[in-house]
């Protein structure tokens, strides 16, 4: 099946190994994602686009525990098939914490501070027959 | 001499789920009653400033309120809807223009969790796409962070909810008036793990409205005047952990609600000891649990203790959501803070009823939180 991103622009595609596309101030080194054209560190217009790392460590958790509201969820909502996910956000060395789904669910599982590698993982089918695909950060094993 | 403000009048309509009246006319009810409380009518209010998030534009219920020309000015400012209503209406009248008006604020929403408008948050399609424009994340993330950092039990957050159960089923304007044991709280679903379904808030329905006059010109309309002390409003800084944010800065700030529990503390000459009952944003258990530490009432993980002991019940040391907080009530956004403020003029007042906080309190504290990361602070006094 043909994958494709959920949207453009937000990691890089296609890519053997994707990463996500930041903001990187250039006055003041601070980095943004996604990319935006404004620093909120020291309020500079001046960014430059930048490609964040693809490992980092769990800085918090959650688990998505119910169906999100459609729209604008992409995913399956079925209340019979729905599967929890797993959310966080990744602190990046030296650049920026990231929020994005986990590939893994399972609180006994989930350590706050382990290590985690950027992967894609897929949303649902478009029309065209597609696999839509979406980031996720998973556990280095 | 500046100035100073009293709140003269309260009103509020019920909150939770009243089908078929919509969140507008719940806003006139809860005017209606407030004026009546202050012993006046709609066209003494020289002002009014409302709002609602999906309820409606607030200036359009002079339609049926009476069309008498006032200045009134519609706010929309997320969760802080109606604490930013009642900060304008203090400095206007602090300012002189104006001797008496009105702040307002109702909703009405779907059941079920928040749906975020990801365009209208300036988030891009992708990230509600990919699951992630949810609210209860936030907190399920914020709060498990801090029980790691400061080492507070899951039973803590159950106990939050099991009293604010407790305290709501002693309020008739309540939506939640039925008693939830601590162990039904822990074994109901868990939605955004640490956090269960009994733990966290719902969307809502009600209005409130607080009229406010010159506090030297109170007497004129009651013999227990609330003297505003303070009203701030904070966004949040670079650093904080705010909701619906797909990236959060390595460097840690402290958050908005620091910095206006700060700023009213300020402004009202007094401190977090003076404080004799406080209510403080609980969109689920967490949120009360971490708001205590961050208003500057104890040192972060010392809420494990208070909790414990009990000392934040009505009859404890620091009373907290005294009306069972937005758990019990649920969040009908743009009336939520002014809820609040309702519920601390009646404790001043000694009002209460069977929810009264004993030993005649004097001073009372009101926060409230959302997004995108503002925080509004109230500081009452009798």
């Amino acid at each position: 099946m043909t994958q494709v991103p959920v949207t453009e622009g937000v990691f890089s595609w296609p890519s053997q190994t994707p990463q996500l596309i930041g903001s990187r101030c250039v006055e003041c080194g601070n980095h943004m994602f996604p990319v935006q054209s404004g620093c909120p560190k020291c309020s500079s217009d001046s960014t430059e686009e930048v490609l964040l790392g693809r490992r980092g460590t769990l800085w918090t958790w959650t688990v998505q525990g119910y169906p999100p509201k459609s729209p604008p969820y992409a995913g399956n909502v079925d209340p019979k098939t729905f599967q929890a996910f797993g959310v966080g956000y990744i602190e990046l060395p030296g650049q920026i914490k990231i929020e994005a789904r986990l590939t893994e669910s399972d609180p006994a599982k989930l350590k706050i501070g382990m290590e985690m590698e950027m992967v894609l993982v897929p949303l649902n089918t478009d029309e065209a027959g597609n696999e839509v695909v979406t980031f996720a950060f998973a556990p280095v094993a | 001499m500046s100035i100073e403000v009293a709140i003269v009048g309260i009103g509020m309509h019920e909150f939770g789920r009243t089908e078929g009246v919509s969140g507008m006319d719940q806003g006139v009810v809860a005017v209606r009653r407030a004026c009546a409380d202050a012993g006046l009518k709609w066209d003494d209010m020289q002002f009014a400033f409302g709002g609602s998030q999906a309820a409606g534009a607030a200036d359009t219920m002079v339609s049926q309120l009476g069309l008498t020309g006032l200045q009134f000015i519609n706010v929309a400012n997320g969760c802080a809807t109606g604490g930013s209503a009642l900060f304008s209406a203090y400095n206007t009248i602090r300012s002189g223009v104006f001797d008496v008006g009105i702040a307002i604020g109702f909703d009405k929403h779907e059941r079920g969790a928040f749906r975020i408008n990801t365009k209208g948050a300036g988030l891009g399609d992708w990230y509600g796409a990919s699951g992630l424009a949810l609210t209860t994340q936030f907190f399920g993330m914020k709060i498990n962070r801090y029980m790691h950092e400061y080492g507070i039990t899951q039973s803590s957050l159950a106990k939050v909810s099991e009293k604010a159960f407790r305290n709501g089923a002693q309020n008739p304007m309540a939506w939640r008036r039925k008693p939830i044991s601590e162990q039904e709280v822990l074994d109901s679903a868990m939605l955004s793990y640490p956090l269960t379904q009994y733990m966290f808030c719902s969307p809502g329905e009600g209005g409130v409205a607080l009229v406010l006059a010159r506090a030297d010109k109170a007497h004129l309309y009651t013999d227990k005047p609330i003297y505003l002390k303070a009203a701030a409003v904070r966004s949040r800084r670079f650093g904080s952990f705010e909701v619906l944010a797909p990236s959060i800065a390595l460097e840690h700030n402290a958050g908005p609600t620091v910095d206006a529990s700060k700023a009213a503390f300020e402004m009202a000459g007094i401190g977090p000891e003076d404080i004799d009952v406080a209510q403080l944003q609980d969109t689920e258990s967490g949120a009360e649990i971490m708001h205590m530490a961050e208003n500057g009432f104890c040192e972060h993980g010392e809420q494990e203790f208070m909790i414990q002991a009990g000392e934040t019940e009505i009859g404890g040391k620091f009373p907290v959501n005294t009306d069972g907080g937005c758990l019990a009530n649920g969040e009908p956004v743009g009336a939520s803070g002014l809820r609040q403020v309702y519920e601390n003029v009646l404790q001043l007042r000694g009002q209460a009823g069977a929810r009264q906080v004993p030993n005649d309190p004097k001073v009372a504290y009101t926060h409230v939180y959302g997004a995108p990361g503002i925080s509004g602070v109230t500081i009452l006094s009798r």
